[in-house]
């Protein structure tokens, strides 16, 4: 039993969601290899030889994974899927995209955002925006599937020392070519990461009232989230999302300001440890949740908070 | 160019999901169902593409129960010109629609298939790129814009970080995410047109694809739920309990 850990990262740095992804593959009970594909991804492969779990790090290293297209990466995969029990990608926008392809050209059913291993076959997903838990057992000799991040705990990043083994790259069919990225650039911490979360909804108003949000989120050394609501009114952008369809997370603390709870938003967020919600309205869904809540006017709250931290 | 949708018909978005007390699944008796919401900008998008003269006619295609064909009718009603219900009641994973989804696609070789990126049923972001691999096609998934340009289209992808615009060749995928449109309601003229549009239905038999499940769901049970909680007056208060009682700042 070997599992195939396919690598999150943006040929600089290794994503911390692979280390989930590691944890993960390593409850399968075998021997955990991770893939780094990418375009001058060394040091990328050489922070994965780090973690511990990690016996073997495949690096194929060429100009057509640099921005880790789908249509290249997939056929690498699947050339390599031979030697593999099971494939594991993070559930992410990139582990999203790529892995179905992989599991189709090997004809087996993924397993998406699995949330607990069971067993080498049998695993735990949410359904449902995750108002229910499913549990699965896979029928296919080979598993493919994507895991959440917050149902495993990170592997160390340090204490390993697996092998480098290169490889080559398998043919690129030519039919996407990557044009360009927006990303966001941003000191606070990542929200799939961070310890403390502080999210806006549709009761912020505005993008110009999120930088009460934003102050109180770095007094706390918080990320900023936001929910489907503030996102489709332009307050900010989509990678803040948190919910069904947007990001995952668990943080310690997470305070929803203005936020009034749809089932969308709580999936995205209801494993967080300690949850506030701060909002006018005290019939909000959210406060059936919150462990503490605040019925105020945000815009006073906020920054009373934040003064008195 | 054609441009083939295919749609599903879920629970409603705004039903709170309740599992079966037997544990075999979730209680969808009764429940109001309607087509799933990605799946409708989806439709909308292709309605655009043919507005702006970029297509010549829309399928929709669904896979499920009779009842799927009111999917199919508000997706006629919406604007699609022809549909096509691949009639079962058995469940359908994502790998068996998408070879479904090929085999359609083979008999009537669109130039896009514009799907929803999930259902928000089993929420598992499969369907488009598992039809993209067994086509051989690139994929746009997660798509906020859609663009033709030359041969090809260009899309611009949520993405963890923000956006990413890929460049595709035609034939190809795309998968929808929330900001690509918002769906227009069908007018009532439109939903009594769409009843005398060309709807056929057909089995998996039909194609010769074996749909037969590849995962035994072997109980289906509701998350934990979350202790209730108390409600503060004060900012004072709230940072007390959150440096004292829970202890996370």
């Amino acid at each position: 039993m070997t599992a195939l850990v396919l690598a999150e990262h943006d040929n600089a740095e290794l994503k911390p969601a692979t280390l989930n992804a590691v944890t993960a593959a390593s409850q399968l009970g075998g021997d955990v290899h991770v893939l780094v594909a990418g375009s001058g991804a060394q040091a990328v492969a050489d922070a994965a030889a780090r973690i511990a779990g990690v016996s073997v790090v495949l690096l194929a290293d060429d100009a057509s994974y640099g921005n880790r297209l789908a249509e290249n990466i997939a056929p690498l995969i699947v050339s390599l899927a031979g030697d593999y029990d099971a494939i594991v990608a993070p559930t992410t926008t990139s582990g999203k995209n790529i892995l179905p392809r992989v599991a189709a050209q090997l004809d087996v059913a993924q397993i998406s955002d699995v949330m607990k291993v069971e067993s080498a076959d049998t695993f735990v997903r949410p359904i449902y925006a995750g108002n229910a838990l499913a549990t699965v057992q896979s029928t296919d000799s080979k598993k493919v599937m994507t895991v959440r991040g917050t149902g495993f705990p990170a592997a160390a990043a340090t204490g390993g020392s697996a092998e480098i083994r290169t490889i080559a790259a398998a043919a690129n069919p030519g039919n996407s070519r990557f044009v360009g990225a927006e990303l966001a650039k941003s000191d606070r911490p990542e929200l799939t990461a961070a310890k403390i979360i502080v999210s806006g909804g549709r009761g912020m108003g505005s993008s110009g009232a999120f930088s009460i949000i934003e102050s109180l989120a770095d007094k706390l050394g918080a990320a900023v989230g936001a929910s489907r609501a503030a996102v489709d009114a332009g307050f900010i952008s989509n990678d803040h999302q948190v919910g069904q369809t947007g990001k995952i997370v668990a943080p310690q603390l997470y305070i929803a300001v203005g936020i009034s709870g749809a089932i969308q938003h709580l999936a995205g967020m209801k494993d967080s440890k300690v949850i506030v919600a701060i909002n006018k309205d005290e019939e909000a869904p959210i406060f059936q949740i919150a462990d503490y809540g605040l019925v105020a006017d945000l815009f006073q709250a906020v920054p009373e908070l934040e003064k008195a931290l | 160019m054609k441009i083939l949708v295919p749609v599903k018909r879920v629970i409603d978005y705004n039903v709170k999901a309740r599992v079966k007390a037997d544990k075999t699944g979730v209680d969808l008796a009764n429940v109001k169902m309607s087509m799933n919401p990605f799946d409708e900008i989806a439709v909308e998008e292709a309605i655009r593409k043919k507005e702006a003269g970029q297509a010549e006619e829309i399928i929709a295609v669904s896979i499920g129960p009779a009842q799927a064909q009111e999917t199919l009718r508000t997706a006629l009603a919406m604007g699609a010109d022809r549909a096509i219900l691949i009639q079962t009641d058995d469940i359908v994973e994502p790998l068996a629609v998408a070879k479904l989804l090929k085999a359609v696609v083979d008999a009537e070789q669109p130039g896009l298939v514009i799907l929803g990126k999930q259902a928000i049923d089993d929420d598992s972001n499969q369907t488009g790129q598992m039809l993209a691999a067994l086509l051989g096609w690139p994929q746009g998934t997660f798509a906020s814009i859609v663009k033709v340009v030359g041969d090809g289209i260009e899309v611009t992808r949520e993405v963890d970080g923000g956006l990413e615009t890929v460049a595709l060749t035609l034939p190809a995928i795309v998968t929808t995410d929330l900001r690509l449109n918002e769906p227009r309601y069908a007018s009532l003229p439109n939903i009594m047109k769409a009843k005398k549009k060309q709807l056929d239905v057909k089995t998996a038999a039909d194609y010769g694809v074996d749909i037969s499940p590849r995962l035994k769901t072997l109980k289906v049970e509701e998350p934990a739920k979350r202790a209730g909680g108390i409600k503060v007056k004060t900012i004072e208060e709230l940072v007390d309990k959150l440096k004292n009682e829970a202890g996370v700042i």
